[in-house]
């Protein structure tokens, strides 16, 4: 395949379509374009933790079997919890062969699934696409501040995580090409709030406060992620704070950087806004 | 107070988290580092000390696994390496399947703005 096989998820078909747009843009601008896969299932979401709850693996496990059945052998999600999730259900059946036999059996019309498709994160495969990142600079964000926020997914549990647990860097590295200013988050890797944004938003609330109450306090002009969920959480909740900060995905920042008109149109805080202020937007 | 020692109740949860929750010296780490403490009725290795006691009742009255998110900070910096969000999964999923549910379905007015990961998140977590 000339790019990449891609995994969209739920969330990024509807209200995080702006990340898959931008990140489309990105991945066929640098030459390696994502091809979404023929069939896949929605992955759950979050990863069922106990040790007899199979069910629950079966979504994931039936759409590495798709990306195998597409004769591939790695398979790129944009989604933070997709990722998380994909990964785990990977590493568990291989850990526990006995439990990928069992699903096998169970879907007994399918074909089994071999465990060695290989889960990665966009950020794994923009990470070694840095030389050609930098050469489709043509706007450099020089005058935007920006502070990176990886949230959970990406990082936690260990066999997850795409960088050092506590102190990553993949996210500072890739937006020190676009030439902005990238400022530190200590609260960078902490929680959100997740799904209690469901039914206990005021848990939310409060995490919203201090992450972005903490970028506000250093300078930065956005925050940059890429968890659908986070976004929401990040954006969505400003409304009870005295802030305004947009929450950007990464690939949006890359595709302004490039000079691609993609994305930005589904925020609840406006980025172009903020972008005209700074002079990287007419 | 004397409590009930439900040792079942013990084993149920090691077996559901593959975690030994004996192995929990109380050092504080998982509470120290958790970003929703605040809100629990009970600190994470209290939690764990209530398990090994197999105070089930005592359990089923507090927050805490409910409040835990699964976003495994506490997983990754224990240092008696015990996957802590294993351990919370495994009491919610004992609760869970008891039939308590804990999501209110008609009492969320936004859920259109919600995206769907969080709603099947927390369906996931939080129905049985």
């Amino acid at each position: 395949m000339e790019g990449y096989l891609y995994y969209p998820g739920c969330t990024l078909k509807t209200k995080a379509s702006d990340y898959e747009e931008s990140a489309m843009a990105v991945m066929e601008a640098l030459g390696k374009p994502l091809v979404e896969m023929d069939d896949w299932y929605c992955c759950g979401a979050v990863q069922s933790l106990t040790t007899d709850d199979l069910m629950h693996q079966l979504a994931p496990i039936r759409t590495m079997c798709c990306a195998q059945e597409q004769g591939e052998k790695e398979l790129v999600t944009l989604c933070d919890m997709c990722y998380n999730v994909l990964k785990q259900a990977n590493e568990r059946v291989r850990e526990n062969p006995d439990d990928l036999e069992t699903m096998n059996e169970f879907q007994d019309e399918d074909p089994d699934y071999l465990a060695e498709v290989e889960i990665y994160h966009l950020f794994q495969i923009l990470q070694d696409m840095k030389d050609d990142i930098k050469k489709k600079i043509v706007n450099p964000l020089s005058s935007l501040r920006v502070t990176p926020y990886y949230g959970c997914m990406l990082l936690r549990p260990e066999k997850a995580a795409i960088d050092d647990t506590e102190d990553p860097s993949v996210m500072e590295e890739l937006l020190e090409l676009t030439g902005a200013e990238v400022i530190d988050n200590p609260k960078r890797t902490e929680c959100c709030g997740s799904y209690h944004t469901v039914n206990r938003s005021d848990i939310v609330e409060k995490r919203v406060k201090e992450i972005v109450g903490r970028a506000v306090e250093d300078g930065a002009d956005v925050i940059v992620l890429s968890c659908p969920l986070c976004q929401f959480n990040l954006e969505y909740h400003q409304r009870t704070t005295e802030f305004e900060v947009p929450v950007l995905y990464l690939t949006e920042l890359l595709a302004l950087a490039f000079g691609i008109s993609v994305g930005m149109k589904k925020h609840k805080i406006d980025p172009i806004k903020k972008f005209k202020e700074k002079d990287i937007l007419e | 107070m004397k409590v009930k020692r439900d040792i079942e109740f013990l084993e149920k949860v090691e077996e559901l988290s593959g975690q030994s929750v004996n192995a929990c010296i109380r050092c504080g780490t998982c509470s120290a580092g958790c970003p929703f403490v605040e809100e629990m009725d009970v600190l994470p290795e209290r939690i764990f000390k209530k398990i090994v006691l197999g105070d089930k009742e005592g359990i089923l009255e507090k927050n805490t696994m409910w409040i835990c998110a699964a976003c495994f900070t506490c997983s990754v910096r224990c240092p008696r390496d015990i996957d802590i969000a294993k351990i919370m999964e495994a009491v919610r999923q004992i609760m869970l399947r008891e039939d308590i549910d804990m999501v209110d379905i008609e009492n969320i007015d936004n859920i259109r703005e919600l995206p769907q990961l969080a709603i099947v998140g927390c369906f996931r977590k939080e129905t049985g």
